[in-house]
């Protein structure tokens, strides 16, 4: 379908691959630019010390090889990534590929626990007049204060009452991500239209058979639109809940002990391996919608 | 049904559906509106009943207050000697409605199911019912389709076999035709027509177009709006067996000319 909208395309599905790889070569373009000219300071700082005079052909090696680069390079991040995800053993504790799936397997976890919540709490404000009064101002109120300023009570909390590991971080991953799945819910529950519900009452359908052979399939394309909302959420809220002192795994303890260190090319391989994984996530929501959509005649 | 005698020929006993001086005043912002005032009706069993009225004179209304969809404020209403509420309980009715609302996610047996489904028969039950129903609106071999895979008149059919899957007595039509084009419309009136003379179902049909109720009914009611009433009532003098080309029979232009004659009365009063 995309492929028919893009006329000037001779080859189906190439059409956007020449946009594409121009903007990211000019994004790695100006990467190098910056990392030259924000790592230099340093480089300048020492040659002038040595009483060396440096010739821009070196300056540019050097900022670009520095050990703890203020912005490290493109091919030093590349490198990290692969070190990180290939480079070592898939149990050791420098492993992206093991940090990453503790940050994942918390994710899911708190997505699991967030789409459950927001659907129940979306049947009852759909449901009840008083708890669609009640329920939405407080969901609202609960996305307003800063995840941050949460997320360390939640861990201090838990923890106290001897709960760590996994369920701590799936619990702020809920929070964020119970909101997308109730405000898309709430909305996907009331599309039926004023004549099919009629005709559920001329059967004399109880509201539980509405529910379940009316609204919740009718629901289902807004459903999957919070997902994707609410799987990108949960993963930053997984890292989030990783960032308070004391965790030392998964890709936000990653980042905190890169920036404590100055392991600046830790920091980005971490950021980055984050960011394949929510894009990751995002895409295995969006094939489920495609084949349940196409499936049930809702697609399009 | 074993019977080979039209339906029409059987009308007898007690009414059905029975009005007296039933109103309905809808509460709204710009204050009281009367969608019924004062209506009187009794319809018998296996009568063909059609309501024609421009936009507003509450025939939609009165269809809907029989099928409990709306609470009349005054009068009595009895749909099978008992409140419409009861006897929706008791399964009295099918209700058709101007669009087909089948769910895309079913297939055209599926939708059919829903109903039964809903009022749990079991499931060798509700596989004879709907052979039985499809056949009946002459969509036998449909069942596996799914909607987006038939015409606009197709499932319209398959929504009437629905309202007919539950053996209701009494079929409500709101407009069922008004979406479709005028030869779709004419083949599926000749359908309706055939199916009603060989269910013997008492049918309630609302419609905007003449033609469509003269052709169609045993009784017309005329209705007017402001306050949304019965202006006349009209027992059609055609014969029970009616092919499309009777439309061009004096009998029947008359029959039309009477209904427009009535029509322009509730408007004069306007």
């Amino acid at each position: 379908m995309t492929d028919a909208a893009t006329p000037r395309s001779r080859w189906p599905g190439t059409g956007n691959l020449l946009p594409v790889l121009t903007v990211i070569l000019a994004i790695v373009a100006l990467w190098y630019l910056a990392a030259v000219w924000m790592n230099a300071t340093w480089e300048r700082d020492q040659t002038a010390r040595a009483g060396v005079e440096l010739a821009l052909p070196d300056l540019i090696t050097l900022t670009l090889t520095q050990d703890r680069p203020v912005l490290p390079a493109p091919h030093q991040v590349a490198q990290g990534l692969w070190e990180g995800l290939a480079g070592q053993p898939v149990t050791s504790r420098r492993s992206l590929v093991w940090h990453a799936w503790v940050t994942l397997s918390a994710t899911l976890a708190g997505f699991a626990i967030g789409t459950g919540a927001g659907i129940l709490l979306a049947v009852g404000i759909v449901h009840s007049r008083s708890m669609d009064q009640s329920v939405m101002p407080w969901a609202v109120a609960s996305q307003t204060v800063p995840i941050l300023a949460i997320a360390p009570m939640v861990i201090v909390v838990l923890a106290s009452a001897g709960i760590t590991g996994l369920l701590p971080k799936a619990i702020i991953a809920a929070w964020l991500s119970f909101f997308p799945v109730l405000v898309g819910m709430v909305k996907g529950l009331r599309t039926p239209d004023a004549m099919q519900l009629d005709l559920m009452r001329s059967w004399s359908a109880s509201r539980p058979q509405v529910l379940a052979r009316l609204r919740l399939p009718s629901s289902l394309p807004y459903l999957f639109a919070s997902l994707k909302v609410a799987i990108a959420a949960a993963l930053v809220g997984t890292i989030v809940g990783e960032l308070p002192a004391g965790a030392t795994a998964g890709l936000g303890a990653r980042l905190l002990s890169g920036s404590y260190y100055g392991q600046t090319v830790q920091i980005w391989a971490a950021l980055f391996t984050a960011a394949f994984l929510a894009a990751g996530l995002v895409a295995l929501v969006s094939l489920i919608e495609r084949r349940v959509l196409a499936r049930m005649g809702l697609a399009g | 049904m074993g019977s080979d005698l039209p339906a029409a020929t059987q009308v007898t006993g007690a009414p059905v559906i029975q009005a007296e001086r039933v109103g309905l005043t809808f509460q709204t912002a710009d204050g009281p509106v009367h969608a019924l005032k004062d209506v009187d009706l009794a319809i018998r069993a296996g009568e063909f009943v059609s309501f024609i009225g421009p936009s507003g004179c509450g025939k939609t209304t009165f269809l809907r207050s029989v099928a409990a969809l709306e609470t009349p404020t005054a009068g009595t209403l009895r749909v099978n000697g008992v409140d419409p509420d009861a006897a929706r309980r008791a399964r009295a009715y099918g209700y058709v409605f101007q669009a087909p609302g089948l769910y895309p996610w079913r297939t055209i047996a599926g939708n059919i199911s829903l109903p039964l489904e809903i009022m749990g028969f079991s499931k060798s039950d509700r596989e004879e019912r709907i052979a039985r129903v499809l056949d009946l609106v002459e969509l036998s071999g449909f069942g596996g389709k799914f909607p987006w895979q038939l015409s606009g008149g197709m499932q319209q059919r398959a929504s009437i076999a629905r309202a007919l899957a539950f053996d209701a007595d009494i079929l409500l039509m709101d407009e069922p035709f008004g979406a479709l084009d005028e030869i779709v419309r004419d083949r599926l009136n000749e359908a309706l027509l055939a199916l009603w003379r060989k269910t013997g179902k008492t049918i309630g049909f609302v419609t905007h177009s003449i033609p469509e109720a003269v052709y169609l009914s045993t009784k017309i009611v005329v209705m007017s709006p402001r306050p949304g009433r019965i202006t006349r009532v009209i027992d059609s003098p055609l014969p029970p067996d009616r092919p499309l080309d009777i439309r061009d029979t004096p009998e029947f232009i008359a029959l039309a000319h009477e209904v427009r004659e009535g029509l322009r009365e509730g408007h004069a009063v306007d």
